[in-house]
């Protein structure tokens, strides 16, 4: 279902262990930023062109959607805030409840639907 | 109350004139009198976890006695004791009570007090926001009690169904106070989840590894990590319903379309998890009673751990279990009648680890104890019955019956209940310094057996044979009438026996000074004086074993048996009972120890929300109030530093270049919290500089 | 309870601040994980987050989805403003960059662009808010109230909740705005800026799922 915590709890502790290895993480230059600001600006972009072309696009419009949005919000989790970065805790603290959020309530909008 | 009293800079050492600088637009900082205003103000996470003991203990005198109202009217057919009305508002608050008010609190108080004392720390990692969790716990309490006067408590069953819970079928306020009341306790449950897990994962003595940790800090932790992500769940849920009572919204508005399965699915993805909330750490407690009473390390740790992750992950898969019957489609049915049967496996494994640490033990069957192998055993039995819902078709048969609630008592009742009395027999002594009776104990836990598997057993039957649950009577001539009686006997058994346990308490008081070690226990908090001193420990300890001070008290022969050594040290100054049989007490300064000063912010900001939402139901002008409150509050709380600088102490890193941000959510300078706990021990160097070898 | 029998001896303190480097700009020194606390505990909270948008964003999704026969008022979906919506999303997604340059700028302790960023990132905030005020009084003229139908209640509440989050987050920007002002912010404390951003950045990520999910996805 998602990371499980034993393996948080080993990081943890690999973490105590090379804690020292955390400091001092060079964060990305402020160019970088920009970069990635433009690829989500043509992102963004993309994904209002797309509401133009909806009848062309057809069956590919939902997942080329969606897939744009993950990008996005992979983007900036990970050079935004920093998880590309940063602890691998925190990571799996947060995909944790990114992950159960996903779950629970697909299967829970499903069962409306299907099953 | 004295906001304002001023008090002179302490002397420092040097000699020096202490420059007191005022705190940035606050309140002078209360002082850490022992009066019972140092109560209200306390951030000592061993005060709060007294208090949320304390306070939970009186919820459920008061759960208590809507049980016993409840079990008057069904004590005969046809029963005329209670309106029917006020029979559904009894119930509704009983069993919220119950769960909100009473088992989560209690566990959260074990959790506050012995979570920093097990592992090695001097508190927790937030303190204030520790208090502000208690505060806020407390007034969503009291709100929700208030119903009574005003108007009549919520009705329509501690999982509140949609429809039924709407403005159209529930028009009084009580159902308003119940969603209010349920989202203030949730604050403090969020906010102190995010406390102790940061806690447990940030604040560990030097050497305490995570699989060095006591199995009741592991399932405190799995724990908080289920409220982490159950509490939004709920808040959403209540949320919406709160929008549709009192904004007119249409989330449960069936005639405008909508569908009430989203409710219960809201509720019960919150519910199930919610119920291993309940019961985890429960089975942490048994699992440090029991090895201290078979003299026996625990049976398979490392399972123990894995087991009560296991639990924590599979509980969010089978929340539809509750729905068999709502007409969820036929696949998810066997979906989660499978998921459901599965959860069994790993709380089997619990079940006979324990078995397993008894298993040729040298036992002593003190009242903890009996407690705890009472947990083993009822909760067994109550997870059976829950193994029996799972099968779908046999639970379209029981569910709201008579037999489900003898599920839910069994876990609840004989494996929380009886858990969190094994913890009050087990730590007292710890707490208060002195044991409770164990003649009068073993009093109460008879009659608590007695009087509970005679309430509860024979609903079982009644349930088999179809009584319906939540329905205020029950003719006669349907074959119950004798089995009700007997569980309305057996509810005043449990009542009796709870006085028992009141009596124990009020009389404990005149027992003999118990000693820092009187179990001769394994884990940290033994090693301290008993009550520990503010700061837990004099000396930070390195910890270097599971069950560390057990091996500091301990050695093996050659065939492995456990051979108790000639000295030993305790962790601070200790009285003269426990100095017998080797104890040394360290000899250390201990007035190098920073704490956290006391504050009123935690109990202004938590006041603040009983108001806003008095304000929500009867005037906007309440709501602004509480809202300012809260507002000021927040910034008072981050403009004050977490260490007073009045205290008697410079505090450098308090001047004016370094206030922490009003509004972080992470209130600044809690970090600061120095001593034990904080990793690689560098703060505590000065401390155990002394305490070296005094013998 | 026998609560007063535990007699809290006074707390022993004393001058021992040199021994004791408590900080802020060595928050990772002392705690088990060299992780700090305060970001510890933002993390956690937004996982928890997730749970609650995820609700949120699952009621709307089920309700909009659903033929309500005679359905009382406009469906939702008819009246968004694409070209609008689109330019407000894009606001909120460049407020992460300047939140994001603001706080590399206090790591270097340039406080002037720090602050002239925070604020920055406030404004744009701001200007979102606005977009959606606007919004939500261009819908309701056009006869789509909160209480209208059961979509405008899923819609109304879903991006009213993420509102309330850009505004707690303006409040702290400009409070982190004002510190700085006034000394308070200096760049051992760049960690509260951080956080705060975190907070910030989750709020836009909350958007980009929204806009996605409920504008530009067609029922
Ligand atoms: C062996 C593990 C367990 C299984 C397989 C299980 C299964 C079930 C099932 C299928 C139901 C639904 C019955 C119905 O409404 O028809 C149920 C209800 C319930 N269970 Fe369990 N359960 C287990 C353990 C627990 C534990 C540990 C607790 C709490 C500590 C608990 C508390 C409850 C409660 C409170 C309800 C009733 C909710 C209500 O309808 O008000 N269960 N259980
Ligand atoms: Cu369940």
């Amino acid at each position: 279902m998602s990371v499980s915590d034993e393996t948080l709890a080993r990081e943890a502790q690999a973490e105590h262990d090379a804690q020292t290895e955390h400091e001092g993480h060079d964060h990305p230059s402020d160019r970088s930023y920009v970069g990635i600001a433009l690829i989500l600006a043509v992102l963004t972009a993309l994904e209002v062109a797309s509401f133009y072309v909806e009848d062309q696009l057809g069956a590919l419009l939902v997942p080329a959607l969606v897939i744009m949005m993950i990008v996005k919000f992979v983007l900036v989790v990970a050079w935004f805030m920093h998880l590309r970065f940063d602890s691998n805790l925190f990571t799996r603290v947060f995909v944790s409840g990114l992950v159960l959020a996903v779950g629970v309530y697909a299967a829970t909008l499903t069962t409306f639907r299907f099953w | 109350m004295a906001l304002t009293e001023e008090r002179p800079p302490l002397e420092l050492t040097s000699g020096e004139e202490a420059v007191v600088r005022k705190p940035l637009g606050v309140f002078t900082r209360p002082s850490d009198s022992p009066g019972w205003r140092s109560w209200l103000t306390t951030v000592d996470h061993k005060k709060i976890g007294i208090m949320y003991g304390a306070t939970a203990m009186a919820f459920f005198a008061l759960g208590g006695l809507e049980a016993l109202l409840i079990r008057a009217q069904l004590a005969q057919p046809n029963g005329q004791v209670l309106d029917p009305q006020v029979y559904n508002q009894l119930f509704t608050m009983h069993g919220t009570t119950m769960v909100f008010l009473v088992i989560m609190p209690m566990l959260a108080g074990f959790a506050n007090y012995l979570i920093p004392l097990m592992i090695g720390a001097r508190d927790v990692a937030y303190p204030r926001l520790n208090a502000f969790s208690y505060w806020v716990f407390l007034f969503g309490g009291l709100f929700l009690y208030s119903s009574f006067f005003l108007g009549g408590a919520p009705d329509s069953g501690w999982f509140n169904y949609a429809p039924q819970s709407g403005v159209a079928y529930s028009p009084g306020h009580g159902i308003d106070f119940w969603v209010l009341g349920l989202q203030i306790t949730g604050i403090a449950s969020l906010v102190g989840a995010v406390n102790l897990i940061v806690t447990c994962l940030n604040m560990r003595a030097p050497g305490m590894t995570l699989l060095r940790m006591p199995v009741f800090v592991w399932m405190a932790l799995v724990a908080q990590f289920l409220l982490l992500f159950a509490i939004p769940v709920i808040t959403v849920a209540l949320f919406l319903l709160m929008f549709d009572r009192l904004y007119g919204a249409n989330f449960f508005v069936v005639e405008a379309g909508a569908d009430p399965l989203l409710w219960q699915h809201l509720f019960w993805i919150f519910g199930h998890p919610e119920v291993y909330i309940l019961i985890l750490p429960a089975f942490g407690i048994v699992s440090d009673v029991i090895p201290t009473f078979s003299r026996k390390p625990l049976f398979g740790y490392p399972f123990m751990v894995f087991s009560g992750i296991a639990i924590g992950f599979m509980g969010w898969g089978v929340w539809a279990h509750h729905m068999f019957a709502s007409g969820v489609g036929p696949v998810s049915v066997a979906a989660f009648s499978l998921s459901t049967m599965f959860i069994a496996v790993p709380t089997g494994v619990k079940i006979f680890n324990w078995i397993g640490t008894l298993w040729r033990g040298k036992l002593s069957f003190t009242v903890a104890m009996l407690f705890a192998v009472g947990l083993v055993s009822q909760f067994t039995i109550g997870g059976l019955s829950g193994v029996m819902h799972s099968v779908a078709p046999h639970d379209t048969q029981q569910t709201d019956t008579y037999f489900v609630v003898a599920h839910f008592h069994y876990v609840l009742f004989g494996g929380s209940m009886f858990g969190i009395f094994s913890g009050i027999y087990y730590w007292w002594p710890k707490i208060f310094g002195h044991k409770l009776s164990e003649r009068i104990g073993k009093v109460h836990f008879w009659l608590m057996f007695a009087g509970f598997n005679l309430t509860f057993g024979p609903m079982h039957i009644v349930g088999l044979q179809g009584m319906p649950r939540r329905t205020a009577t029950y003719p006669e001539g349907m074959g119950w009438d004798l089995m009700n009686l007997l569980e309305t006997i057996g509810s005043f058994l449990i009542a009796l026996s709870f006085l028992v346990w009141v009596y124990n308490v009020v009389r404990s008081r005149k027992n003999p000074h118990a000693g820092a070690d009187p179990w001769d226990g394994r884990t940290l908090e033994w090693a301290t004086s008993s009550p520990p001193p503010v700061h837990n420990f004099d000396v930070e300890p390195t910890v270097g074993h599971l069950d560390e001070w057990w091996h500091r008290k301990y050695d093996e022969d050659e065939s492995g048996r456990p051979v108790r050594r000639e000295h030993y040290e305790f962790l601070s100054a200790v009285d003269e009972v426990s100095l017998g049989r080797g104890g040394r007490e360290p000899q250390v300064d201990t007035s190098s120890i920073h704490l956290p000063s006391p504050s009123y912010w935690p109990i202004v900001i938590a006041l603040g929300l009983p108001l806003i939402s008095y304000g929500l139901l009867y005037t906007y002008w309440l709501s602004a109030l509480g809202g300012i409150m809260v507002v000021g509050g927040v910034v008072g709380l981050g403009l004050e530093p977490s260490v007073d600088p009045e205290a008697g102490h410079d505090d450098h890193g308090h001047d004016d270049g370094h206030g922490p941000g009003p509004g972080t959510d992470a209130t600044g300078e809690e970090a600061e919290l120095v001593g034990v706990g904080a990793g690689d021990g560098a703060t505590a160097s000065g401390d155990r500089a002394g305490s070296g070898e005094r013998a | 309870m026998s609560v007063s029998e535990q007699t809290a001896p006074p707390e022993v303190v004393a001058d021992r601040a040199d021994h004791v480097p408590h900080d802020a700009a060595a928050p990772a020194h002392h705690t088990s994980t060299g992780l700090s606390n305060e970001k510890l505990g933002m993390w956690l909270f937004l996982g928890s987050e997730c749970l609650l948008f995820g609700g949120l964003i699952s009621a709307f999704l089920l309700y909009r989805s659903k033929d309500v026969e005679g359905m009382v008022g406009p469906a939702v979906g008819d009246l968004y403003d694409i070209p609008f919506t689109s330019v407000s999303s894009f606001v909120l997604l460049m407020s992460s960059l300047t939140m994001v340059l603001s706080l590399s700028a206090i790591q270097r302790a340039d406080h002037r662009r720090a602050r002239t960023w925070l604020l920055t990132t406030a404004m744009l905030g701001a200007t979102f808010i606005a977009g959606q005020v606007y919004e939500f009084t261009s819908f309701v003229r056009e006869g789509l109230g909160y209480t209208t139908n059961l979509q405008s209640s899923a819609f109304y509440t879903l991006t009213g909740f993420h509102g309330v989050h850009v505004t707690i987050g303006i409040l702290m920007l400009v409070s982190l705005f004002v510190m700085s002002l006034r000394g308070r912010l200096p760049a051992e404390r760049s960690e509260t800026v951080e956080i705060v951003g975190l907070y910030w950045h989750f709020v836009d990520i909350i958007w980009i799922i929204i806009f996605t999910l409920v504008y530009l996805i067609p029922a």
